[in-house]
């Protein structure tokens, strides 16, 4: 056991033992500021549009409506307020955190052998699987948003967490056998040799030993399915009516029943950033990897 | 890593197999379905043949007309979106901080963007760039040029672009700087020898060293701006006119608005067939530039 | 072509280094002389690359100078010194052909395109690398791919000094050889100073005309491989050259007699004037250290008796400490009591790890 645990995959750069920073080294020094700008610029860039919903969230409508102001003259939270307090809204939040959270567990649980099989094994037609499931990471929503509807009215799943859950699949697993397939790629096989000597049997090899070793991985093709599950609205729009309906499809069209409540709609426009904000802290280095389907 | 053959590992595989086969090839039947027969409501459906899909690709008809100007429109889209976002992303890759704590918080800042609901990202635009509300076109307004992305077709594309570069260009940007973080400090210390110059370096040691994570994203980028629905959806509705009306947006006008199922049908199958295409190159490229990598290395 | 002048050089990672301790290398003051084939040995951290950095122009020094002949080179960049250096990892521009990789210094330089292909054809003759001139370097193997790093620094024609950062790490043993007597060739054919850094005693001694040993961030001996091997300035130098490394034995000197516990060792000369608070100690390699049955000499019991091919190396414990000597050929022990004999001429005595220089004793002259 002890044995299993200590064989590490060898990680790649790390070449030379005293360079550091080479890289800033191999830039003139006058550079450097001119670095800084083209940066500072560029997150300037990124911020603007946000600060401007953070901004007008605080807002009274009056405000808004009347006056160009950088900053609140008259902070509210109303809107926050009432986005708490009215279930049409908060219930939004909860329905498509619902959906998220089904179509994570469901995309991992199923993306995991399947992922250590291409990562292990060739097999009959591996090669087309792949491509296979590749395809379908890149299929357009818009094509399977009649169908879908079709399909999950007939088997009566419409207008349910378990409809977008299910529909979400479609590109998040393939997502997820990808990055997973990427991590467990690294895991060099004579652990599993090492295990089956050890006498392990495979689901108690693959649930105590391998896992742990690729966590990292699991944890960023979760937050992957998280993510494109949680920022998807063709495809949940299409299959929720009332009951399950995310709040992506509740902020389009109560805004357009209630003639433009902005502040109202940038305070439910902020809060759908919450979530991505506090995660992408504990996934930042993998970020790259996790985009480019596990092939950084 | 040397694979063992085993054909049980098929096991493995059919769950996933099993799930997305039934998200993808029960509505795939559906739509093939739909796209050989014409309805006239009530669901009465009359045998149709290829007739759709023979008004589908000839521009001259309504349907192909309206198809071919979508899929001009969501080329040149992307062809725009390319050009801007792949030598943006390089340079803020070659930009971004190398050591300290400034590392994180661009990485965090940066990837802030792709993590924001698609409708909402749409939201954040629609209300910046209004010249009531929205800084962008109050600021721009102020400047004496006449913008306004509701009305005016130019303006709405470069509000639309604009918006896409915001979004996306981090993506970009993080997978070069993932490509440049990849080379070992030797290949800097050995050009400073030989006297490369700082485009030298660019050249010889990092535009090669990034080509495979540019090709990704190249890709990627094609992809999901060929795909584009929510973001022009929820900013433009597809107007001013059908000006920013992209393949997606005129498919779920065909299809949910208003229910013309055997039209949509048709245009979904070629749509889809047109994604597939790329896609194939896509894996193609990829997978024989892995070839040549582990080549290379072994 | 140029002689390397370290002068009172030392650095340190951080930016205010207060006392020895924050020094990744302690004062240096070295000459290396034009021409010569030096290496610079020690284990992993013991500050040789940074050395070899600071000799490159990567990094620049806390203190001291460095001269190239009677030209101060401290605060010049890399690209202004007429280095070239060879790193562990080949690095090769994968999208050159090896032709172009050969010529890209030239170009840089903008040296004429003739007088550049003239060049590049006679490193490559010269590195035997003519057959694959126009392949793509990425293809190659990491033997042929060090080469081509090594041909990039020969093939500037000022160029004063070669580098070699381990060069050797990625190479198959079996090649590992044979890239080394290429280097050899090289060094003998074109007048140049060739600095190797190593871990590897074997490579260093091999390769170098004179070794440099580090140790600790400082340089503990310079010398040839006899040198380093007859007479060790430094019990490092002691342990870390020669396999197994030299014995060493804290003891107690009284004229010219060694004492280690109360076992009395013959000296060949006497220490007058010891240090009286430092760590004394007694050296002396196995090779000098001949196991031969009980009876004469130091009573020792043998633990184990190796035999490593060309000789016999006997794992013997002496007061308790366990040491190396070698085993002559048709020496039988029986049973685990034995001695060992001392050649008087080949020990040395160190106060705190220093070789102490000994006098002549007037008895014996």
């Amino acid at each position: 056991m002890s044995d299993v645990v200590a064989i590490r995959p060898a990680l790649p750069g790390n070449v030379s033992d005293a360079g550091q920073g080479a890289f800033n080294r191999a830039l003139a020094p006058s550079r450097v500021n001119g670095r800084t700008l083209v940066m500072a610029l560029y997150l300037l860039f990124l911020m603007l549009p946000i600060y401007w919903l953070i901004n007008m969230s605080l807002k009274t409508n009056t405000e808004i409506s009347t006056t160009m102001t950088l900053w609140p003259r008259d902070i509210t939270f109303e809107h926050y307020r009432k986005i708490f307090t009215d279930a049409s809204w908060y219930g939004g939040y909860i329905n498509s955190l619902t959906y998220v959270v089904i179509n994570t567990v469901l995309s991992i649980s199923l993306a995991l052998p399947a992922a250590y099989a291409f990562s292990r094994y060739r097999f009959l037609g591996d090669k087309h699987l792949f491509f296979w499931l590749l395809s379908n990471r890149m299929a357009p929503p818009a094509v399977f948003a009649l169908p879908f509807f079709n399909l999950y009215s007939a088997i009566g799943l419409f207008d349910t967490p378990w409809a977008v859950a299910l529909a979400h699949c479609l590109f998040n697993v393939p997502l997820a056998v990808w990055i997973l397939e990427g991590f467990m790629s690294g895991v060099p096989r004579e652990i599993d040799e090492t295990a089956a000597i050890d006498g392990y049997s495979f689901p108690r090899f693959f649930i105590r030993i391998f896992m742990p070793l690729i966590a990292s991985g699991i944890g960023v093709a979760a937050f992957f399915c998280f993510m494109f599950s949680w920022v998807e609205l063709l495809l949940a729009r299409t299959l929720t009516s009332v009951n399950a309906k995310p709040i992506a499809a509740t902020m389009t069209r109560t805004v357009s029943a209630a003639g433009m409540d902005w502040g109202l709609l940038a305070a439910a426009g902020v809060l759908t950033i919450v979530p991505g904000a506090l995660v992408i802290w504990f996934v930042r280095n993998y970020i790259a990897k996790g985009f480019a389907l596990g092939r950084v | 890593m040397i694979k063992i053959v085993n054909n049980k590992a098929w096991f493995l595989v059919l769950p996933v197999f099993a799930v997305v086969a039934f998200s993808v090839v029960l509505p795939l039947m559906t739509v093939v379905n739909y796209s050989v027969q014409d309805s006239f409501g009530n669901n009465q459906f009359f045998w149709n043949g290829v007739g759709w899909f023979q008004d589908l690709l000839d521009p001259s008809k309504e349907l192909g007309g309206r198809f071919f100007d979508s899929l001009w429109r969501n080329l040149l889209f992307s062809g725009i979106i390319l050009a801007i976002e792949i030598p943006l992303g390089i340079a803020i890759a070659l930009a971004m901080p190398r050591e300290g704590w400034s590392v994180a918080l661009s990485l965090v800042l940066m990837a802030l963007p792709l993590l924001i609901p698609w409708n909402v990202v749409g939201t954040i635009w629609q209300v910046f760039a209004r010249s009531d509300i929205g800084l962008l076109g109050w600021a721009v307004n102020n400047l004496g040029i006449d913008y306004n992305y509701t009305g005016h077709t130019l303006d709405a594309w470069i509000t639309l672009v604009v918006m896409d570069v915001w979004h996306w260009t981090s993506l970009v940007a993080l997978l070069c700087y993932a490509g440049l973080k990849s080379i070992p400090d030797a290949y800097y210390q050995a050009a400073r020898i030989d006297g490369a110059s700082r485009w030298a370096v660019f050249r010889t040691i990092q535009l090669p060293k990034m080509r495979r994570v540019l090709l990704i994203a190249v890709l990627l980028r094609f992809m999901d701006s060929f795909m584009i629905y929510t973001e022009p959806f929820v900013l433009t509705g597809g107007g001013p006119g059908n000006a920013t009306t992209f393949l997606s947006i005129d498919l779920v006008k065909l299809a949910l608005g208003q229910f013309d199922l055997g039209k949509a049908a048709a245009m979904s199958l070629v749509y889809n067939l047109i994604i597939l295409a790329v896609c194939w190159v896509f894996y193609t490229v990829m997978t024989s530039a892995d070839a040549k990598a582990e080549r290379v290395e072994a | 072509m140029a002689r390397i002048t370290l002068d009172h050089l030392a650095h340190a990672y951080r930016p205010d280094p207060q006392g020895p301790q924050d020094y990744a290398l302690k004062e240096i003051n070295h000459v290396w002389t034009q021409g010569g084939a030096y290496a610079l040995l020690g284990p992993s951290g013991c500050g040789k690359t940074t050395l070899l950095n600071i000799i490159s122009g990567l990094v620049r020094p806390t203190r001291g100078r460095i001269l190239f002949d009677d030209r101060d080179v401290t605060d010049l960049p890399t690209e202004a010194r007429n280095i070239a250096q060879v790193f562990q990892f080949p690095v090769v521009y994968d999208t050159m052909s090896v032709r172009e990789n050969l010529a890209f210094p030239l170009k840089n330089r903008h040296v004429p395109r003739d007088r550049t292909a003239a060049r590049v054809e006679e490193i490559a003759r010269l590195l035997d690398l003519s057959s694959v001139l126009d392949r793509k370097a990425s293809n190659l193997t990491a033997d042929m791919k060090q080469k081509i790093s090594l041909g990039r620094g020969l093939v500037r024609p000022d160029v004063a000094a070669i580098l070699f950062d381990e060069p050797l790490t990625v190479i198959d043993p079996h090649l590992k050889w044979q890239l080394r007597s290429t280097l050899k060739e090289i060094h003998r054919a074109l007048d140049i100073t060739m600095i190797y850094v190593t871990h590897d005693q074997t490579e260093a001694l091999t390769f170098a005309d004179r070794v440099v040993v580090m140790h600790d961030g400082a340089v503990v001996q310079t010398g040839t491989p006899d040198e380093l091997f007859e007479r060790p300035a430094h019990t490092f130098v002691g342990h870390f050259i020669g396999s197994p490394g030299m014995n060493v034995l804290p003891c107690r000197v009284e004229g010219a007699t060694a004492f280690v516990e109360n076992n009395a060792i013959a000296l060949k000369q006497a220490y007058p004037g010891l240090p009286q608070n430092q760590r004394i100690e007694l050296g002396i390699r196995p090779e000098f250290l001949q196991l031969q049955p009980k009876g004469t000499g130091v009573p020792v019991h043998v633990r184990r008796i190796d035999d490593i091919g060309r000789a016999r190396i006997a794992r013997v414990d002496l007061a308790g400490r366990a040491i190396a000597a070698s085993v002559p050929e048709g020496v039988l022990i029986a049973g685990d009591e034995a001695s060992i004999a001392f050649d008087a001429r080949h020990i040395h005595i160190y106060a705190d790890g220093h070789l102490v220089p000994g006098q002549p004793t007037g008895a014996h002259v």
